[in-house]
């Protein structure tokens, strides 16, 4: 969120502001006739929080039943993105003094894996079983994984999971297998309200860009793009949002970074304690 | 700095979801602290291994050479272990990435381990021994990178008291690491030949000790798990078996006696610090305010310019 709000301006001043998305599959070796960069944008403003996105998920991936709870937490018993879970819907109720006089809102959002331009789960992966797709999106290669578990620490957004009962870990394809035959994800073919788009990030940037301009132009002064920028922590997202509120109040990082950035720095740490190992040594034999 | 900055956002004004995690806990078993503390074990004992081929301590040489096989096994046994697919563990040597220190980590393992046990063979069948020479000065020169690496592999994380460790932790695992190594061959040598392995342990413990101070200071909040709940009290618990243990051995470490006693307590220690360090992740990734707090403030300096 380094540019948290644009100018309440016409849509034609976001043109000049768009880049074209970094292509991470070309980074990963695919050649020039790779597809492009496919992604989503969910809408938050238009979500009704009717949760086909979780269902039509779970029944296109035969994700498993991932709890039957009441947690308190509005609307929302499903809590959090994890192995069993690869769409989320929050619910957010919140006291304001809303137009029209109400002083209720409600924040609703689906949430998935970002697939990051610098997806920090796929870069610590020792096994070569989390890679980019021709479409730079990010998935884990089901007869690879050996289930060590640390693309789970790595990731910034808590998205990735270990399935206890099989050993390896899970999260969204972004339906690779419906991209690949030209159709849309499963999520974004339920959505009824067009909160969750899919398409080709070159395209969606700028519809969210002037969605937020069209937003803010009605008085939505909080409307604001999560994810789109790719000098962001971790490159950009394949997925991201428009919100209403701190990325925050939706669970949501505000200002996530790949670990690996640092990797540089941790390594050259490292050796200098080596160092500091192989000098214990040598003055504990040399007296 | 630091201070500063905690007072523009306050821990308890940090906004959440529910103040559910936004970070998912380390699906890690306490197998892996247990291959942190194996490992170091290994790594250095290889190290005073080497220093006593050279220097022609024999009985030194033989318990530092059969110490370093056994924790490296045992690593190997705990890391297998830990996976969610035992049967796959081979799938770590079918890609070498050096941005994933766990590739790194298992090719490094993969030349190690094999080195530490054409060392240790001779010492046991009596054979080969030159080919234990060789075995026994490679171990001994990967042995500081087997020793630290393990902090680079938890620092890469996205888990604030792990990630903002990292200047610190290769100095706690690699200290933590010599204090053990050395403490375990006091145990297992006599006296006579235990005078290098005094001063390793002795030397460890004192860059350990020093190490996680510093850590713990300079983190500030984003530290807070090594001091508070269960982190806190192994922290504390290590910080009196490394610091009572290495007194012990810089007093009483020529004898048999205080040999014994301060080397078993450095070994303890060093383990409970492992086991600290990794509670410590699980604490923190556990708090939404600790990644979101952070993260705030960096955005809201950045809207200041």
């Amino acid at each position: 969120m380094r540019h948290p709000a644009r100018p309440a301006a016409a849509g034609a001043a976001t043109v000049t502001i768009y880049q074209p998305p970094v292509d991470p599959a070309a980074r990963a070796g695919y050649d020039d006739g790779h597809p492009r960069r496919m992604g989503f944008f969910t809408d938050t403003s238009v979500c009704i929080g009717c949760k086909a996105c979780e269902v039509a998920c779970k029944e296109w991936n035969g994700v498993p039943e991932d709890g039957l709870n009441f947690l308190g937490q509005s609307y929302d018993n499903t809590g959090e993105l994890g192995a069993n879970t690869w769409r989320h819907v929050a619910f957010i109720e919140q006291q304001v003094p809303a137009q029209g006089g109400g002083d209720i809102r409600w924040l609703m959002s689906s949430d998935v894996c970002k697939h990051c331009t610098s997806a920090a789960c796929l870069e610590v992966c020792p096994t070569g079983s989390l890679i980019r797709t021709e479409f730079g999106t990010v998935v884990v290669q089901q007869d690879i994984c050996n289930g060590c578990g640390y693309c789970v620490t790595a990731c910034p957004f808590g998205v990735i999971d270990k399935r206890e009962d099989d050993g390896r870990v899970w999260k969204c394809t972004l339906c690779y297998d419906r991209i690949s035959d030209g159709l849309q994800p499963a999520c974004a073919q339920a959505c009824p309200t067009q909160s969750i788009q899919f398409g080709a990030l070159d395209d969606l940037r700028p519809r969210a860009a002037a969605r937020v301009d069209e937003l803010q132009a009605r008085g939505v002064d909080a409307a604001r793009l999560y994810g789109h920028d790719e000098s962001d922590g971790v490159g950009g997202m394949g997925a991201f949002f428009l919100l209403l509120d701190e990325p925050e109040v939706y669970g949501l990082p505000p200002d996530p970074v790949s670990t690996t950035r640092d990797l540089p720095a941790m390594w050259r740490s490292a050796a200098k304690a080596a160092a500091v190992l192989v000098a214990a040594g040598i003055a504990s034999f040399v007296r | 700095m630091k201070n500063s900055e905690q007072v523009l956002v306050p821990k308890a004004d940090v906004r959440t979801y529910y103040d559910r995690p936004v970070l998912k806990a380390p699906v890690w078993k306490w197998y892996i602290p247990a291959y942190f503390f194996t490992g170091g074990l290994a790594g250095v004992s290889s190290v005073l291994g080497l220093g006593a081929q050279l220097t022609g301590r024999r009985r030194l040489r033989r318990a530092t050479r059969v110490t370093a096989l056994a924790a490296i096994t045992a690593s190997a046994g705990l890391l297998v272990a830990d996976l969610g697919k035992p049967s796959r563990f081979h799938h770590m040597l079918r890609v070498a990435k050096v941005t994933s220190p766990m590739s790194v980590g298992s090719w490094l393992l993969a030349v190690y381990g094999p080195a530490a046990g054409l060392a240790a063979a001779p010492e046991v069948t009596g054979l080969f021994p030159r080919i234990g020479a060789v075995g026994g000065a490679l171990a001994g020169l990967l042995g500081p990178a087997v020793a630290t690496y393990t902090a680079v592999l938890v620092s890469d994380s996205a888990i604030p008291a792990w990630h903002e460790a990292h200047p610190y932790l290769p100095f706690v695992f690699g200290g933590g690491a010599a204090a053990s190594a050395g403490g375990m061959a006091l145990v297992v040598t006599p006296v006579a030949e235990s005078g290098p392995a005094r001063r390793m342990a002795v030397a460890g413990a004192v860059v350990e000790l020093a190490a996680t101070q510093l850590m713990e200071h300079q983190l500030g909040e984003v530290g807070e798990p090594y001091t508070e709940g269960p982190s806190g009290r192994l922290t504390k618990a290590a910080k009196v078996l490394i610091g009572a243990g290495a007194l012990v051995t810089a007093v009483g470490g020529r004898r048999r006696t205080g040999a014994v006693t301060g080397g078993a307590m450095l070994v303890a220690g060093a383990l409970v610090e492992r086991l600290a360090v990794f509670h410590a992740g699980v604490q923190s990734a556990a708090d939404p305010t600790a990644a979101v707090g952070p993260q705030r403030r960096r955005v809201a300096a950045s809207a200041r310019g």
